[in-house]
């Protein structure tokens, strides 16, 4: 799923302060799991954001509504009817949602509240764990299920660098090293072996190396 | 012979190789750079040529190295894969083989949250052992990353580090293979100070015969004083800084503990000596490269062979 987290009212208000009426539109797919804009998330902001303005004592037109995701059209056409009745639309989908509100409602500003952080898991309750960055050919299976694109902090292909130290990374002792945690796993399926073998430079153009990427299939178009 | 470096002339003649490091200067003052170049002349066999470490703006490395060369000295081009892509690394090994430079160091880098500026983007687009390939393909084949000819391909002598200290331990000489088998013709090791896993390294080296088939070079640092040593201990990437060693800068009254660092440093030097595959060390006195000749001398090292 993809992870975010609010940002600050302080910054929010900034961006929407010139508008009078403002629409909270929050997305219930990844961004509730990761408790930053679901439904929840939502009602709470636009309470926050009522608190903040009252104290400068202003009142605009504040409402509420939730998508059950912002990144497809037959959803994000539920809120066609309110759009046009407010300024501006506040979202709190993640970078993808905010971009399809504004490919849907041309002319309508439509401002983040979120920053939209990486695509990753659930680890536990109120942790989230950044593990995949979508280089477009992946490795996985070669690494114990463990991706050195992502969990390394320098990209290494080809074993830790010498910053690995008691397991963790030298960029900060919060990091696991990634290579740490490929070497332990692959110990114990018994498949260190898979180690040994150069592997080349990556083909980053499957990445965003090669621009912003899409994907198209005939058998699922209309 | 390989390349036409001298450093590998001199290993390969079997003398005991000193290197030395050379940070550039935080700007374009080429005569502090002169000045620390003129310290080390003629007292090692090639000095090697920081490439923005621990990731602080520093005078580029290729630059350095050819103000140094034209000096006289034997530089070693450290090249880090943090700040360059493939199309940059590849590039500046054209010009500085041009520049009649003849070693290289393939590194990583240390990361860029480090320096100074730590807004960075991190380019990682190739890791040191992709580089050290990347350079022996040059060299050996004529061609770049994608098998494209090149006109008067760099032959450069190779270099890789490898941090005897980090962790995982096993892993160590697993990866000191991996470089070698990349095409890796010296190794210049981080610094050594706890002896023990040094020497517990170099021995799996030899068992799997890597000592017979690269130059491994010791790193040696000497401790200005006591906080430097607890420094290196707590604060710098990839060290393994034994407690008695810092004790025993502390030990001694303040006006002997640069000597004491000294000291230790030969003792060090000693050391690595008698053990069987090491080929030499490699100094780095950081900001303290007036100290390299009396470290030398000290270590029956002062004169270098001539090749």
């Amino acid at each position: 799923m993809i992870v975010a987290e609010l940002k600050q009212i302080s910054e929010i208000r900034k961006m929407i302060d010139r508008y009078s009426s403002i629409l909270v539109v929050g997305c219930d797919s990844c961004v509730a799991e990761c408790a930053s804009g679901g439904n929840r998330e939502t009602m709470l902001l636009a309470a926050a954001l009522r608190l903040s303005y009252k104290n400068d004592n202003k009142y605009p037109i504040i409402t509420v509504a939730c998508l059950d995701r912002q990144c497809v059209d037959d959803f994000i056409d539920r809120i066609a009817h309110q759009v046009p009745e407010h300024e501006v639309v506040l979202s709190l989908g993640c970078g993808a949602g905010v971009q399809a509100l504004a490919r849907v409602y041309t002319d309508k500003p439509i401002i983040p509240a979120l920053d939209t952080l990486f695509i990753g898991e659930t680890e536990m309750r109120g942790v989230w764990q950044e593990n995949c960055l979508g280089c477009g050919q992946c490795k996985l299976g070669y690494f114990g299920a463990v991706c050195p694109v992502t969990r390394c902090s320098k990209k290494l292909m080809n074993g830790p660098c010498g910053g690995s130290k008691n397991g963790r990374c030298e960029v900060h002792p919060d990091i696991p090293c990634g290579w740490d945690m490929i070497i332990r796993r692959l110990d114990a399926l018994g498949e260190l072996d898979r180690l040994s073998e150069y592997v080349p430079p990556v083909d980053w153009s499957t990445s965003h190396s090669g621009g912003p990427r899409r994907v198209v299939r005939e058998d699922q178009k209309p | 012979m390989k390349t036409e470096s001298r450093l590998e002339k001199v290993l390969q003649a079997g003398h005991f190789a000193v290197t030395a490091e050379c940070g550039p200067p935080k700007g374009s003052d080429v005569s502090r750079l002169e000045e620390k170049g003129q310290l080390l002349l003629g007292k090692v066999d090639a000095v090697n040529v920081t490439d923005n470490q621990t990731a602080i703006v520093r005078m580029s490395s290729v630059a350095a190295c050819s103000i140094l060369k034209s000096m006289g000295h034997e530089p070693i081009l450290q090249m880090v894969t943090r700040d360059r892509n493939r199309i940059a690394l590849q590039s500046d090994l054209f010009g500085a083989y041009a520049l009649g430079l003849r070693n290289v160091l393939c590194l990583t880098g240390d990361h860029q949250t480090f320096g100074n500026q730590r807004e960075a983007i991190g380019v990682f687009d190739l890791d040191s052992i992709q580089l050290i390939r990347t350079v022996r393909d040059m060299r050996d084949q004529g061609k770049i990353i994608g098998g494209d000819n090149i006109q008067g391909p760099p032959k450069m002598f190779i270099g890789a580090a490898e941090n005897p200290f980090a962790d995982p331990m096993r892993w160590r000489v697993v990866r000191l293979a991996k470089k070698v088998e990349a095409g890796a013709d010296f190794i210049q090791t981080q610094c050594v100070f706890n002896m023990e896993r040094f020497d517990d390294f170099m021995r799996q080296a030899r068992e799997v015969g890597l000592t017979e088939k690269v130059y491994i070079i010791a790193g040696i640092t000497p401790f200005k004083s006591p906080g430097m040593a607890r420094y290196m201990a707590t604060r710098v990437a990839g060290m393994d800084v034994p407690e008695d060693l810092i004790n025993r800068m502390t030990g001694v009254p303040k006006e002997k503990q640069a000597e004491e660092g000294i000291k230790i440093a030969v003792e060090t030097i000693e050391k690595v000596r008698e053990i069987k595959g090491v080929a030499g060390i490699h100094l780095m006195a950081i900001e303290w490269e007036q100290k390299v000749p009396e470290i030398l001398k000290a270590a029956g090292l002062e004169n270098r062979p001539f090749v």
